[in-house]
């Protein structure tokens, strides 16, 4: 049997968050009623012409270097010709043979295993409107009509282009979920999936380890979470190889994901390549990124995720919390708050990667919502320092806090959650437990440590989880093997 | 006094400050003479009688309240219907854009407006300004004024004969490949087209973006630097337009020629022009010598490959600048059961068969497997035209040549052969590739009574010298015949 | 040597519907025309960069200034069809 090997590529488009529109002044807002935010020239009208958002410039070139990206001295704005109702002059102003950035690449880690993606290129280009397609079920195939939306039309869009570097589902997700920290690092995008703000198409293709041909690849569409890019690269190269094992061949096409049935679908084929009839675009001049302004954009750039990662590491934060650190809004703020103000690194960092992840899961909110605030991770932390708190009661005081009840002693004390510090009280229920269980103890002092823990258990349970485990573990040694 | 439809531009502003007119009177003039001639000129897409009264007044008020927006303050002036005019249908003379009225003003519209210009209408085009003798309007032929059997050139032909019949006391058109010189020429009046950037072509509805460029037309040389100076000047919605101060381009209008160096461009000059043009021409270049100007003669070998390389680049631009018109936002739509097949249909009814062609062919031009030999071999051309001409700029300062081959051609002459009308631009075309400025001239009439047009050229941003020389040529030639149609017999 | 057109798909790509005959016409005139225009291949262009702007200039950006949109009454005036502040168009047969 033939063992195949994946070979994937993924084009994202992220679009930048300015003000302004990438050739116009329309605002850059989303939910307004449709064809509110736009102008003459947005829309295509004619005689409108673009004039490029020197903010956005300065967004690509910060993902670009970000990114390790050679910057071209001169790059070029194209016109993209192809007539699309939702394009409205039926081309995109896109860049083409010289894109502003080129050749980067993306570190990730998969399971420890450390490898890096080629950045192709990373252009600049315009976003287009939106179509509604009406009756039908929505579906474009069977529609009555379409509606269309032009808020949209213009907005700023980077194009993101891999090397086909990327060998299993895993690594898609990886590289998307790296490139989607960097983005939201570099403060030039929000990049969120389920609102298209960041979009990845994965073209994949599988051929017999050991060939260097590359094999006929598909374009997949529509992933709207990390999770679905994983899933659909994983789908569609079972589905490759299942079909090459029957005697297929894999045909040269676009096809759709679809997120209910877990199956990627034909949507085109693609026998002919499209001629796009690429110019440049006479409307504007030429980009020139001088050795000034490399440098000052190399100047302001924030800490990228995995420098910051490592910084983290370093402190003792394991390489997964890290990671959760790193790529959950608002959780990274406050874990540098609270290091900053001498929390421990490892507790904190697990504790925001944990409970507080989970609480905006479970809650539907944003950090920010939380009553959450880097000295009480701090505070928290020297309870369980001073013995004043469990592991577990600490937990709790953090639910507690999370949910608005006060500061982590007020919770603690509120709740009864502090641990008994009078080891008398202790002891008088230790020894309680060790005359009730009289063969535990008996097994002991024969040499079986293993009824340790369930004596522990057991005083645990009478102090309602006050005692400190360590301190009653110990004193039930102490006393049955003396 | 004479007609006040009939003065200059300067004229009429001396004679409104001394309050001998007012802009009321000199609009009210001018659109006698649109009524009157317009029955058989047919330059004016739309003449906006009521606007233009009510502008004319606002402007007689200001005036009187001793705010004065300049020498264009009160003055009824024409504009090319390819120039996005908020409020009044613009159609670029196309079926497609029947109807359309834009949301939006065009930059050089608000400058004219800030200028305290009077409009009074949009004039006739080739449709999309593509052609030469306004036989492509989708709305009818203008006629040229001299003779109404002939075409008043093109594109800009309507702007051309209005202001050549005294229908306005200047107009605008924009030059692609001679579009306002060529029917400056055919018409017997003066046509500019500036160094491209100068002025802004946001809101001009584009035909070849990188060769398109908004200019005056007038009845003199000062009129047109009036005309000029109300719409130049960097505009931050059009990228390609130049940033920094607007140049003086009267600082030297009253220095003679004397001590200049004047090339005659050899290539543009002789094989194809019509020997009554070509006398015209030498009559013109002799009298520039005895003005003390040193003549030369220039070859630029690479101007023969001028039409040539136009012919590809501005139909690919226009493949592109044209695929806005869809059916889907604004215009004529077509019947479709998809909006594939109603966006090819509404082409195919909206367009013109000249617009089709270059349409057809800019898209062959920039397809794959093509694009190289043609499209880029063009763009190539183009660069080895520009280093001729500024090559010879370092020896002498304005190039020379016919306006057009011929005179105005009768009506329907060359409709059936592409070929023939293209090379109606084949003098004007260069320095729309090189983005220099060029000026037509009025310097005689031929035996049928049709004017010649005299072309002079400089480098970018030359004007004030391109413009110091044209007013001699002016002087010299003393051209003081007016078009039939503007003559009081027939205009009044 | 003469231009080859395959004319039906260039009319496709310009996305207008020509008749057979009209295809025909187009073609003929589309030939001669370019047989012409063909002349510019006798210039030696090797190492000749192409001009895509007539006047070399760089850089020409605006700031990230918002400066406002059009009413959508004025966005929708000069629509062919448009319903609940969107345009509406036939239904599209395939995606972009
Ligand atoms: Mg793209
Ligand atoms: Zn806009």
């Amino acid at each position: 049997m033939t063992d195949y090997e994946a070979v994937i590529g993924i084009e994202t488009h992220v679009e930048l968050m300015t003000d302004s529109k990438m050739f116009c002044g329309c605002p850059v807002i989303f939910g307004e009623p449709p064809n509110t935010t736009t102008c003459p020239v947005c829309l295509g009208l004619p005689g409108a012409m673009p004039v490029p958002n020197a903010k956005a410039m300065e967004g690509i070139l910060k993902i670009g270097t970000a990114l390790d990206c050679e910057v071209a001295e001169i790059s070029y704005f194209h016109r993209k010709n192809y007539f699309y109702p939702d394009l409205p002059k039926n081309y995109q102003i896109s860049q083409y043979d010289v894109p502003i950035c080129h050749d980067g690449s993306i570190a990730i880690d998969v399971d420890g295993a450390p490898t890096m993606i080629g950045i192709t290129r990373v252009h600049m280009e315009e976003d287009t409107g939106k179509s509604i397609h009406m009756g039908g079920g929505g579906r474009i195939h069977d529609a009555e009509y379409s509606l269309l939306d032009f808020n949209r039309s213009g907005v700023p869009l980077v194009e993101i282009v891999t090397e086909p570097d990327i060998r299993s589902a895993d690594q898609a997700r990886a590289y998307g979920a790296e490139l989607q920290r960097i983005v939201r690092t570099l403060g030039v995008s929000d990049a969120r999936l389920e609102e298209g703000s960041m979009r990845f198409d994965a073209n994949i293709s599988i051929r017999p380890v050991g060939q260097e041909e590359l094999g006929i690849r598909a374009e997949v569409k529509n992933v709207n979470s990390l999770r679905s890019l994983q899933r659909a690269v994983a789908f569609e190269i079972e589905r490759q190889i299942a079909h090459v094992e029957a005697g297929g061949t894999v045909v040269q096409e676009t096809r759709h994901w679809n997120e209910e049935s877990g199956k990627t679908t034909s949507m085109r084929s693609k026998e002919e390549s499209e001629d796009y009839r690429y110019f440049q675009e006479p409307d504007l001049v030429p980009i020139e990124v001088s050795a000034q302004w490399r440098d000052a954009i190399v100047a302001g750039l924030p800490e990228l995720p995995a420098a910051q990662r490592a910084r983290y590491e370093a402190l003792g934060v394991d390489n997964r919390v890290a990671g959760v650190l790193t790529s959950t809004e608002g959780i990274g703020e406050l874990f540098e708050e609270a290091m900053e103000a001498g929390g421990d690194a490892r507790l904190i960092g697990n504790w925001l990667s944990g409970e507080v992840v989970a609480w905006t899961r479970n809650e539907n909110k944003a950090v920010a919502e939380a009553h959450l605030e880097a000295a009480h991770l701090v505070e928290l932390a020297g309870l369980v320092a001073d013995s004043t708190l469990s592991a577990s009661a600490a937990k709790q005081v953090l639910g507690g806090v999370l949910a608005g009840e006060g500061t982590p002693t007020e919770v603690a004390e509120a709740r009864d959650l502090v641990q008994i510090s009078d080891s008398s009280v202790i002891e008088a229920e230790v020894d309680a437990v060790l005359a009730a269980q009289p063969d535990a103890v008996a097994s002991i002092a024969g040499g079986d440590m293993k009824p340790i823990g369930f004596l522990v258990g057991q005083v645990m349970r009478a102090t309602g989880g006050k005692a400190d485990p360590k301190q009653v573990s110990d004193m039930i040694r102490a006393k049955t093997t003396s | 006094m004479s007609d006040p439809a009939d003065l200059t531009i300067s004229e009429a502003g001396a004679a409104m400050r001394a309050g001998a007119l007012t802009s009321v009177d000199l609009t009210e003039a001018v659109l006698q003479r649109a009524r009157v001639t317009e029955s058989e000129l047919h330059a004016f897409l739309t003449l906006d009688q009521a606007g233009a009264k009510s502008a004319a007044e606002a402007a007689d008020a200001s005036l009187a309240a001793g705010d004065d927006a300049g020498p264009l303050h009160g003055i009824p002036i024409a504009l090319k219907d390819n120039m996005c005019t908020k409020g009044i249908e613009t159609t670029a003379a196309s079926q497609i854009l029947s109807g359309w009225v834009p949301p939006y003003n065009a930059t050089v519209v608000d400058r004219l407006a800030a200028a305290g210009a009077v409009v009074v209408g949009k004039t006739n085009l080739d449709e999309f300004a593509m052609g030469s003798s306004t036989e492509n309007s989708a709305y009818g032929t203008t006629r040229n004024p001299w003779d109404t059997d002939t075409v008043p050139g093109g594109s800009s032909g309507g702007s051309a004969a209005a202001v050549a019949a005294g229908s306005a006391m200047g107009g605008f058109g924009s030059d692609t490949g001679g579009s306002i010189r060529q029917p400056a020429a055919l018409c017997g009046v003066v046509g500019l087209k500036p160094t491209y950037g100068l002025v802004s072509r946001y809101g001009l509805i584009a035909f070849a973006s990188s060769l398109d460029q908004i200019g005056p037309f007038a009845r003199s040389v000062d009129d047109a630097v009036v005309l000029l100076e109300a719409i130049a000047g960097f505009d931050i919605h059009d990228a390609t337009s130049i940033r920094g101060e607007v140049p003086n381009f009267r600082g030297s209008l009253n220095e003679g020629v004397a001590g200049l160096k004047i090339g005659i461009v050899t290539e543009l000059s002789t094989t194809g022009i019509d020997p009554e043009v070509k006398a015209a021409v030498s009559r013109t270049v002799d009298r520039l010598s005895d003005a003390g100007a040193d003549v030369v003669d220039v070859s630029l070998p690479s101007c023969e490959y001028g039409l040539s390389a136009y012919y590809l680049i501005a139909p690919a631009e226009c493949s592109a600048n044209l695929a806005r018109f869809d059916g889907v936002r604004f215009g004529h739509r077509a019947e479709g059961l998809t909006t594939e097949d109603m966006m090819a249909a509404t082409r195919a009814e909206g367009f013109g068969p000249e617009v089709i062609r270059r349409i057809l062919l800019g898209t062959y031009a920039l397809s794959a497997g093509y694009y190289d030999a043609f499209y880029g071999q063009a763009q190539r051309v183009r660069t080895l035209i520009r280093r001729q001409f500024s090559a010879a700029y370092e020896d002498v300062d304005i190039l020379v040549s016919p306006t057009s081959p011929t005179t105005a051609f009768p009506i329907g002459d060359r409709t059936a052969d592409p070929i023939a009308m293209y090379y109606a631009d084949v003098c004007t075309i260069p320095v729309n590739l090189t983005g220099d400025p060029g000026i037509s001239v009025p310097v005689g009439l031929d035996s049928k009574g049709l004017p010649i047009g005299f072309q002079l050229m400089a480098p970018a941003l030359g004007e004030e010298r391109l413009l110091q020389v044209a007013k001699v040529v002016e002087d010299q030639a003393v051209f003081t015949d007016r078009a039939a149609l503007a003559t009081s017999e027939v205009a009044s | 040597m003469p231009v080859e057109i395959d004319i039906a798909k260039v009319a496709s790509l310009a996305r207008i519907a020509l008749s057979a005959d009209e295809l025909r016409v187009y073609e003929e005139q589309l030939g001669a025309i370019l047989e012409h225009a063909e002349r510019v291949q006798q210039l030696p262009t090797e190492g000749i960069p192409p001009t895509s702007h007539p006047v070399p200039m760089t850089n020409a950006f605006r700031d990230d200034d918002v400066t406002g949109s059009l009413p959508v009454a004025d966005v929708l005036a000069g629509a062919p069809a448009s319903e609940d502040g969107y345009f509406r168009v036939p239904p599209v047969l395939g995606e972009s």
